[in-house]
């Protein structure tokens, strides 16, 4: 069965909306998700395979980009008995 | 990195797990400086619109470029290999009869250092499904007309590839300098929803 993120073909997500001028981060805590995610992966804590498979696990189509890469973050730690 | 005003819930649970971290020592707060400062470095989309250009006017990078884009870049002091693991990157050329698109239908791959940051609708659920099955349409939504008999490809990025489309010169630009050149052409015209 196809997980969640794969979305390819599939209809009934809307119009794409293009955010004109956007920044990179819409929130101060979105640049420290993804700062903290590159400092794990490059002490190793866990690797990219896994983050991207911890992303495409839990992740919700209700959640922001970023809630859903703190997610797969936090269930990571959890995982690994880090946190 | 700024100070995090920010008391919605999320941004509370992120300073909290980060404080963890840092107690743990397993990040510092320098190093999350570091990271941000080397993304804002290095992740601008002023690097494609380099790349397009020296394409449009010297021949021969462009024939190395189609042919192997990672070995091409070092002539322009970029690389893909920036990232958190290598990349190969793809360049897909527009023509008078095919238009190609960039999209990662599972998530989110793009590639960053020559694009820049990729926006929240390249992520979004309602690209990434639709432009597959009818990129005619999407590229409507950007405003973008194709004619009808133009062909359009769709190029579907995964964790060790990356594509970026080299948009087609524009007629009259024959007196444009290769700086000037680089001026003309958008992040859309990188990820092909706009002609240039």
């Amino acid at each position: 069965m196809p997980r969640t993120n794969d979305v390819g073909g599939l209809d009934g997500f809307g119009p794409v909306v293009e955010e004109l001028d956007e920044p990179p981060f819409h929130h101060d805590w979105e640049a420290h998700v993804m700062a903290m995610n590159r400092a794990l992966i490059g002490r190793r804590i866990y690797n990219l395979d896994e983050f991207r498979d911890a992303v495409e696990r839990t992740m919700s189509h209700e959640s922001s980009y970023y809630e859903n890469w703190f997610r797969a973050i936090r269930t990571l730690l959890k995982e690994k008995g880090v946190v | 990195m700024s100070d995090d005003h920010d008391d919605s819930p999320i941004a509370a649970q992120v300073r909290d797990l980060e404080a963890l971290l840092e107690a743990k020592g397993l990040i510092d707060p320098r190093e999350l400086d570091q990271v941000l400062e080397a993304f804002a470095a290095k992740a601008s989309p002023a690097n494609g619109f380099r790349v397009v250009a020296r394409a449009w006017v010297d021949e021969g990078f462009r024939e190395r470029l189609l042919a192997g884009a990672n070995d091409a870049l070092p002539e322009l002091g970029l690389s893909m290999g920036g990232g958190l693991q290598p990349q190969v990157l793809h360049v897909v050329e527009n023509t008078e009869d095919v238009h190609n698109v960039i999209v990662c239908t599972l998530c989110s791959c793009y590639p960053l250092s020559l694009l820049g940051p990729s926006p929240t609708w390249y992520k979004s659920t309602a690209y990434r499904s639709a432009v597959v099955s009818r990129p005619r349409e999407v590229l409507e939504q950007f405003g973008f007309d194709l004619p009808q008999d133009t062909q359009i490809r769709v190029w579907d990025a995964n964790a060790e590839s990356r594509y970026m489309v080299l948009p087609r010169r524009p007629d009259g630009t024959d007196e444009l300098t290769e700086a000037e050149l680089a001026a003309l052409v958008t992040r859309n015209g990188l990820i092909g929803t706009a002609a240039v």
